[in-house]
């Protein structure tokens, strides 16, 4: 199945190098089939086809002049270490101030930001054996405190991240590699194994660089005492001026900023609290800010404060998948202390015609129509951006052809109404968190299911129990103690191989691992980890993106998981405000090229 | 006087002592992870969280925790937030400021309006002033104050666009301007906090004032001739805001406390808004602190309010 996956993939590929097929659209073609668009980007880089940027026009022909920015975020930063960032608020925070070495762009393009170039197979970056990556540093960039940036500071990067006393959140990109310094403004990662995603450490929001001089002396237990966690020292567009945790951040415009003309805005302002409502009123219909972040708001709403006339609501594609997991083990049955054990199949969910009819039976165009509005769009795929998905794999909502499934499958109404075979009962147990949206989601499947002679007792849990890792509680989604769940998941990495990782037998959340495994539904299949494996020592490209592609197409076949909506981010941000945001970093990844018309 | 003192504050301290551990163990068996949103992210090894909890000690037993908090405690050591990793009296006195000037202002506000309001109110029971104050006094009373922040909210800012409904702790201004800016985005929050305050001061000093004007020295100092103002200002008003002089001491922790809901509104980067977010984060160290230091400012107005009602009260003797 990989070779003709291999076959369309490279015959795509050539047809972008002759021109035949737009690079853009490329992207999205790889997007439909389950990769990512910095992979998809990297496909072509590595096949000789050269890096594109993408357009985004940078007006301001000076630095300075565009008075303040002013950001609105309804959860606001609480620390400026971005090796310490707990979620995305703290990472927009730290973002101000550092930079990476490179980032993607919202077309999955890679930008330099501390590097003189993207490394490549051509320029010799990349080893032929994909064994190392050789980065080549910016000339002249400094630390805001006037210190030169070399590369000293990316190694020291990599030495503070891997010490665990220092419990960064960054490690997963470190911990399989090391960093070698090769003269002042060149380094080298060399990979354990060979790593055709190399693009990894240094790259992205865990890739920001804190300075060696300024943290040297705080790694480890010592980290927390380091003074620089909350003034922050970095190389990017703006400068520390104020800080209070969960309240306000002020920086103001770096005069000596490596990229020319840059920033725009003389000040930057991040004020944090209140809720996403007010915060879409501010920007939308009073102006009073020029920018507010995550308006998990209805839609409704925010056509409504639309109209006020300052601002636009501005949706950023991403990989965030709202789904239902299907539980492959037994929930009501107890082995050795935990339910939903791997010593279990589950009675009915096992037999994929009660899959099949449940798939048919999730009214994706209704929960789209009814709830999200512009914030969710329906889909069949797990990882993808599904306008392109549409023509490829379509969803469909059935209740004919989900009682005929049934009913070929010997599945037979009993006298209550509800499908039942050799005395199982097609009722099932539906969790999810509690959130006005997710419960009215519950309440269209319900409906559709009892039509197909499916029972649903419908649960719902407290978020804060629901998402936490408390070994103790038997509701958080870990556990799994029901038969389907819904929640959203994120694809916030590049490389799909991460994500893709919850499907492997190895990753089952058991008790033995407190339920720490990323495979929630506990699903066990050979074949998949047999080809995710392969991918993962795969050293050509295209063959790897194949065999990722396989991996993607058996989880959707299997209906391991059933997808419900794709859910973009979305931001509320003021008419005369130009800004180019990726769902691949976060929002303010390049807040030196925002920009106010005039 | 003095013993009494002393017993009081003897008596303070077991049940400082009970109520921070009722407030620990509530907190430590209730729900929830500081680092759930870690546990959720695919790209961060689960030992990261794992390794946090162990560093912060978040595995031990609740009590060996409680012990090392009380100790720490003792010696002035509030901990650290696990959100910002900043210590929690620094987060405590960031946002002392906002909450001391937007609930502070709004309670001599409502002072300033309850205070007459209810004295002319009370002088002439059931006249058409006292009848048209108890349906104001009822209506604010009613409204809460998310439902009023709201409303102004929509009225002044989106429709009018007088006033901003963003709070900024710092403004980029000097001099006059500076003061001008800080007294324009609090009057919206403020009026909010004092409407809701005087509505039941109000109602309260109009009953102290009606307690006390029924009274027959209060007919002695008008058959004495004096006039209807002295009488008021001099017999009736001082005797009967005794028990309003309580009410106010009892008021006092909410001062410090802040205001969760209009802080919340109107973005007020004070206590209650710290509390509210840490508690969404389970950010217990900060919570436990504001809760804690929350509990200690009742029980210390509430021997302030006793002693200052023995020392207006010349009839009450502390025995």
């Amino acid at each position: 199945m990989s070779d003709k996956y291999e076959h369309q993939l490279r015959k795509m590929i050539s047809a972008v190098g002759e021109g035949r097929l737009s690079r853009r659209n490329f992207v999205r073609k790889m997007i439909a089939v389950g990769l990512t668009a910095p992979i998809a980007s990297q496909l072509l880089t590595n096949s000789g086809i050269a890096v594109a940027q993408t357009p985004f026009k940078y007006a301001p022909t000076k630095r300075g002049g565009g008075g303040a920015l002013k950001l609105l975020y309804w959860q606001g930063p609480t620390l400026l270490n971005p090796h310490f960032a707990t979620g995305s608020k703290d990472q927009e925070g730290s973002r101000v101030f550092y930079e990476p070495l490179a980032s993607w762009d919202g077309e999955g393009n890679l930008q330099a930001f501390l590097a003189a170039e993207i490394p490549s197979k051509e320029n010799g970056g990349v080893a032929a054996d994909n064994m190392s990556v050789t980065w080549k540093l910016k000339q002249g960039v400094k630390w805001h405190d006037g210190k030169p940036f070399t590369a000293d500071d990316v190694v020291f990067n990599w030495e503070y991240v891997n010490d665990p006393a220092t419990a960064a959140v960054s490690v997963g990109l470190y911990k399989d590699c090391t960093v070698e310094k090769i003269d002042t403004h060149t380094i080298k990662v060399v990979f354990k194994k060979p790593t055709p995603f190399w693009a990894s450490a240094f790259v992205g929001f865990y890739g920001q660089i804190i300075p060696k001089h300024l943290f040297e002396d705080f790694r480890g237990a010592k980290s927390r005492e380091a003074p620089t966690n909350l003034k922050p020292v970095g190389t990017g567009a703006f400068k520390y001026v104020d800080f209070k945790p969960g309240d306000i951040l002020k920086a103001e415009l770096n005069p000596d900023y490596h990229q020319q003309n840059k920033p725009h805005f003389d000040t930057l302002e991040i004020k944090g609290g209140g809720d996403a409502v007010s915060a879409a009123r501010a920007v939308l219909q009073t102006g009073e800010y020029d920018f507010a972040w995550n308006m998990q708001v209805e839609d409704e709403i925010l056509l409504k404060l639309e109209q006020g006339g300052k601002g636009r609501v501005d949706i950023v594609q991403g990989g965030n998948v709202e789904f239902i997991a299907i539980n492959n083990t037994d929930p009501n049955v107890e082995v050795d202390g935990e339910r939903s054990s791997l010593k279990t199949t589950h009675p009915t969910l096992s037999d994929k015609a009660v899959r099949q009819a449940l798939n048919l039976l999730v009214d994706r165009n209704s929960v789209e129509k009814f709830i999200y509005g512009r914030t969710g769009k329906a889909t069949a795929a797990f990882v993808n951006n599904p306008v392109r998905f549409r023509s490829a794999k379509t969803f469909e909502f059935n209740i004919e052809k989900a009682n005929d499934i049934l009913e070929k499958a010997g599945w037979v109404k009993g006298a209550d109404g509800i499908r039942a075979k050799d005395g199982k009962k097609l009722k099932f147990l539906f969790q999810t968190s509690i959130n006005a949206p997710r419960q009215k989601t519950q309440a269209i499947i319900k409906q559709a299911c009892q039509k197909a002679g499916i029972d649903l007792e419908l649960k719902s849990i407290v978020a804060s129990v629901f998402f936490s890792s408390d070994v103790a509680n038997p509701d958080t989604y870990p556990h799994f103690y029901a038969d389907l769940e819904m929640f959203t998941t994120t694809q916030g990495q590049p490389d799909p191989e991460e994500f893709l990782r919850q499907f492997l037998t190895a990753e089952a959340a058991t008790k033995d691992n407190k339920w720490q495994g990323r495979n929630l539904t506990r699903y066990r299949n050979p074949a998949f980890d047999e080809a995710l494996k392969a991918a993962s020592s795969e050293l050509d490209p295209v063959k790897r993106a194949a065999l990722l592609i396989k991996c993607n197409d058996i989880v959707i076949d299997d209906i391991t998981v059933i997808p419900v909506l794709a859910r973009p981010a979305v931001e509320a941000v003021a008419n005369n405000l130009r800004c180019q945001l990726s769902s691949w970093d976060v929002l303010n990844y390049d807040n030196a090229s925002w920009y106010r018309e005039a | 006087m003095w013993n009494y003192l002393l017993r009081r504050i003897l008596i303070a301290i077991p049940s400082l002592m009970g109520i921070s551990l009722v407030l620990f163990i509530v907190l430590a068996l209730a729900p929830g992870d500081p680092f759930s949103e870690l546990t959720t992210n695919p790209n961060v090894p689960p030992e990261v969280a794992a390794s946090l909890r162990a560093k912060f000690g978040l595995d031990d037993p609740i009590l060996v925790r409680y012990w090392r908090w009380l100790l720490a405690m003792i010696h002035g050591d509030w901990g650290f937030s696990f959100a910002s990793r900043v210590n929690v009296d620094q987060l405590i006195l960031q946002r002392l400021p906002a909450t001391l000037f937007v609930v502070g202002a709004s309670q001599l506000l409502a002072l300033a309006i309850a205070i007459p309001v209810g004295v002319i109110a009370a002088s002439r029971p059931y006249s058409l002033f006292d009848q048209v104050a108890n349906t104001f006094a009822f209506v604010g009373f009613s409204l809460p104050t998310f439902f009023t922040g709201l409303v102004l909210i929509l009225v002044f800012s989106v429709q009018l666009d007088w006033l901003p409904f963003v709070f900024r702790s710092d403004i980029a201004a000097t001099g006059w301007r500076w003061y001008w800016e800080n007294v324009r985005q609090a009057i919206m929050p403020v009026s909010v906090l004092a409407l809701f305050q005087a509505s039941s001061m109000t109602r309260f000093v109009r009953s102290a004032v009606l307690d006390v004007i029924r009274l027959d020295y209060v007919t002695t100092a008008r058959a004495k001739g004096l006039g209807e103002g002295v009488v008021i200002r001099k017999h009736v008003v001082r005797n009967a805001l005794i028990p309003v002089v309580t009410l106010v001491a009892l008021q006092m922790p909410a001062v410090f406390g802040g205001a969760i809901v209009t802080e919340q509104i109107f973005r007020v980067p004070g206590i209650g808004s710290l509390l509210i977010t840490a508690i969404l984060a389970n950010d217990t160290p900060v919570v436990m602190s504001v809760t804690f230091v929350f509990a200690c400012l009742v029980v210390l107005s509430n021997l302030i309010a006793d002693i200052l009602y023995g020392w207006l009260d010349p009839r009450i003797k502390f025995n």
